[in-house]
């Protein structure tokens, strides 16, 4: 047997490695990835000397390469999930939490929702953390009436690159606080965080459906009632086109009180019960969502939904988390893997609204479901995405033909509009774009060359978009 | 950065007058492609080229590589990733030559093996330890369908090539977890200045068209890219074809 060489210096000096991808699979890169296990160890992990850098990561929910740091630290913040409901005045509307980054929703609502409270917002699924809820200064159903993540919370600490630790909040060094909310993780490292959490009268939502045979019908619908609910979304089939192209399922409402629940057996008016049912094959062959599939999928789906249903008692998962009901449902892509599409553009620009839906129509782009949603106002962060208007999300498998040049034209199309894409979704846009859609990205600029003028703290997503 | 579609940000082309590598690097620069370091003998040989892409807003440069001169490979690739991240590393020198001229001159043929297999696995080291340190990247490996069986009219190019891609293949396994990776690229025959004269075998192809393949494959996260794609079947079969056919089929 011939002798095994010993390790040469140079493989020696180049840290054991870990790929990493976003929620889409797509484009992984390397990275040295620690998980501490204690607030103590996480806190240890600044300053870094790594020349490339490090970033926090959470649950890796989202789609691109916001959670990756290629060649440099990633730091999983997920083992350290300790959180506090603070003692409250009953008659308040609302209960103050401090969670460590590291918490997701999902845990939280486990012990928020037997207590009668829910979180301020929640996206389309519950295994988001803190640390990345207010990174990516997260929106859910109720955007029109409450805004995002980042205007709940009441302070939080954040280590930045020098290892120093600093509280910060909108009315504590309000500069970093609102650079930190959405700045992608970028500013440093979020360890914990204070936010409200709304009380709620039981576990159930009181939710009302309409089909909507259009875009036109869809817009009207939401553009005239949303007001009268808490919680509002539509999913709108892409792959329909001609009359019915836009139409769409809305779905809207809020949590029911106890009386609403009614009684029964399973009558606790705060059950809560959030499981996966399923979940996705460990491999799936590409290929398998087609055009034929997926327009059938659509079909039967629009074709069930009720035409107009009220005051229906639906549970927290399924209003607001189906997919989590499916585990790993983002293998269902294939090996190619996806990406998630999402702008907002303002009120008034419906035509480009409705023209980016007939290009993406007419490209017979195999997309799912499409969410469809009126924001209300944004807030005081340079890189919040939420702005008064609508915003479209879409996933799209990579496969398909001409998918480049298409979203790079419908990019162009929301720029005109006056819109932006979410960078917690972005997987490709040109970077030039990114300071028009972003008009306060030197601001932004200028508080993260304050905290970290070396650029010790940095993302894979930082370095394709130059941010 | 390497995006979702494959597109990437910054080349680095190892063989820069490469007719081929230039094909790819054209389309790349349609996307999102801004920085192009072209790595060539004579820097000036390749201003044409610097040109063209500054035209179009691209950084683009020209620095020296000689295939031949392995012992300058780390200075001079070193200098490259010193400036940047490198997304995409496109191995494309060598030495054509024809059969006879190899066997008229044994010399030659050292020089075809130390530039096409030696100079690949030199530089091909090196762009490994960088990307593997950066975290990400692509080498593409531009190799060829003659790597793939010997044959009369053209078995030392052949054996170089053959070398190159074997190496190609296990480094790209080796670097598998690194986020680095190599794409082997195998074109049959393509018309450029190199194979001018050449009769061409069937299946026969241009820069434009393999770089077409090459940037499809990119999109698609392939590692092995064959150009024309049909050689893929057809080397399938050719590869176990008993060696009396395949010697008429050479010809």
């Amino acid at each position: 047997m011939p002798s095994t060489p010993p390790e040469p210096a140079a493989a020696l000096a180049v840290p054991r490695s870990t790929e990493l991808f976003g929620w889409g699979r797509t484009a992984p890169t390397g990275a040295d990835l620690r998980r501490p296990t204690s607030a103590t160890e996480l806190r240890r992990a600044l300053p870094d000397p790594n020349p490339r850098g490090l970033l926090a990561r959470g649950l890796g929910r989202s789609y691109g390469d916001a959670a990756q740091n290629s060649g440099g630290r990633v730091i999983e913040t997920i083992d350290v999930d300790s959180f506090t409901i603070h003692e409250s005045d009953p008659a308040a509307d609302h209960v103050l939490v401090t969670a460590d980054a590291g918490v997701s929703i999902d845990r939280l609502l486990h012990s928020l929702v037997p207590a009668g409270l829910f979180v301020p917002v929640t996206p389309g699924t519950r295994y988001v953390t803190v640390g990345g809820a207010i990174a990516a200064d997260i929106h859910g159903k109720n955007h029109h009436r409450k805004g995002s993540w980042c205007d709940h919370v009441e302070s939080l600490r954040l280590q930045i690159a020098d290892g120093s630790i600093v509280e910060i909040g909108p009315d504590r060094d309000p500069e970093l606080y609102w650079a930190t909310a959405g700045g992608m993780g970028l500013t440093g490292v979020i360890l914990d965080a204070t936010f409200r959490c709304p009380r709620i009268g039981s576990s159930r939502l009181l939710v009302d459906t309409d089909r909507a045979p259009d875009l036109d019908t869809v817009v009207e619908l939401m553009a005239t009632g949303d007001a009268d609910y808490d919680y509002s979304v539509a999913w709108i089939d892409l792959m329909a086109t001609g009359s019915s192209m836009g139409r769409s399922v809305l779905t809207r409402g809020r949590f029911a009180t106890a009386e609403e629940v009614g009684g029964g057996p399973r009558s606790d008016p705060f059950d809560y019960r959030a499981g996966v049912i399923a979940s996705a094959p460990p491999f799936v062959p590409g290929g398998l969502l087609n055009g034929l599939t997926v327009r059938a999928f659509n079909e039967v789906w629009f074709r069930k939904a009720p035409k107009m249903r009220r005051d229906e008692l639906q549970t927290i998962p399924t209003f607001f988390h189906p997919l989590d009901m499916v585990a790993g449902w983002n293998r269902i892509y294939g090996p190619g893997g996806f990406l998630q599409w999402q702008f907002v553009i303002p009120f008034g620009t419906e035509p480009i609204l409705r023209r980016i839906i007939e290009d993406l129509s007419a490209a017979g782009c195999t997309s799912f479901l499409a969410v469809l949603k009126a924001f209300g106002a944004g807030n005081a962060s340079p890189l919040s995405f939420p702005a008064p208007g609508w915003t479209l999300a879409l996933d799209i498998p990579t496969g398909v033909p001409g998918l480049a040049p298409l979203l790079d034209r419908l990019d162009d199309l929301v720029v005109e509009a006056g819109g932006r894409i979410y960078l917690a979704k972005d997987s490709r846009v040109r970077p030039e774009l990114v300071p028009q859609m972003y008009p306060r990205l030197d601001e932004w600029r200028s508080v993260r060359e304050r905290v970290d003028p070396q650029r010790r703290i940095t993302s894979d997503l930082a370095r394709r978009l130059s941010l | 950065m390497r995006d979702a579609l494959g597109a990437v940000q910054s080349v680095l082309v190892l063989g820069g007058n490469s007719e081929i590598a230039l094909a790819i690097v054209d389309r790349l620069v349609e996307g999102r492609t801004r920085r192009v370091v072209l790595a060539v003998r004579e820097p000036d040989s390749a201003q044409r080229s610097v040109d063209r892409l500054t035209a179009v807003g691209v950084d683009a440069s020209a620095i020296a590589f000689d295939a031949l001169q392995p012992e300058t490979h780390a200075e001079v690739l070193g200098a490259v990733f010193a400036e940047g991240d490198i997304d995409l590393v496109i191995s494309a020198f060598g030495i054509l030559g024809s059969q006879p001229e190899f066997d008229a001159d044994p010399m030659f043929a050292l020089r075809a093996i130390n530039a096409n297999f030696g100079g690949a696995v030199t530089s091909g080291l090196i762009v490994a330890d960088h990307l593997r340190r950066q975290g990400h990247g692509t080498l593409l490996m531009i190799t060829s369908i003659a790597a793939l069986r010997g044959r009369a009219d053209n078995y030392v190019y052949g054996s170089t090539k053959a070398g190159q891609d074997l190496f190609a293949q296990g480094l790209g396994d080796a670097l598998v977890g690194s986020g680095a990776r190599v794409v082997v690229v195998r074109p049959g025959f393509v018309h450029t200045r190199m194979t001018e004269g050449m009769k061409p075998a069937p299946f026969s192809t241009t820069p434009d068209k393999v770089a077409e393949v090459v940037v499809e494959g990119l999109t698609k996260g392939r590692e092995l890219i064959y150009a024309p794609s049909i050689l893929r079947y057809l080397f399938a079969g050719l590869i176990h074809a008993p060696r009396l056919i395949w010697r008429r089929l050479g010809g």
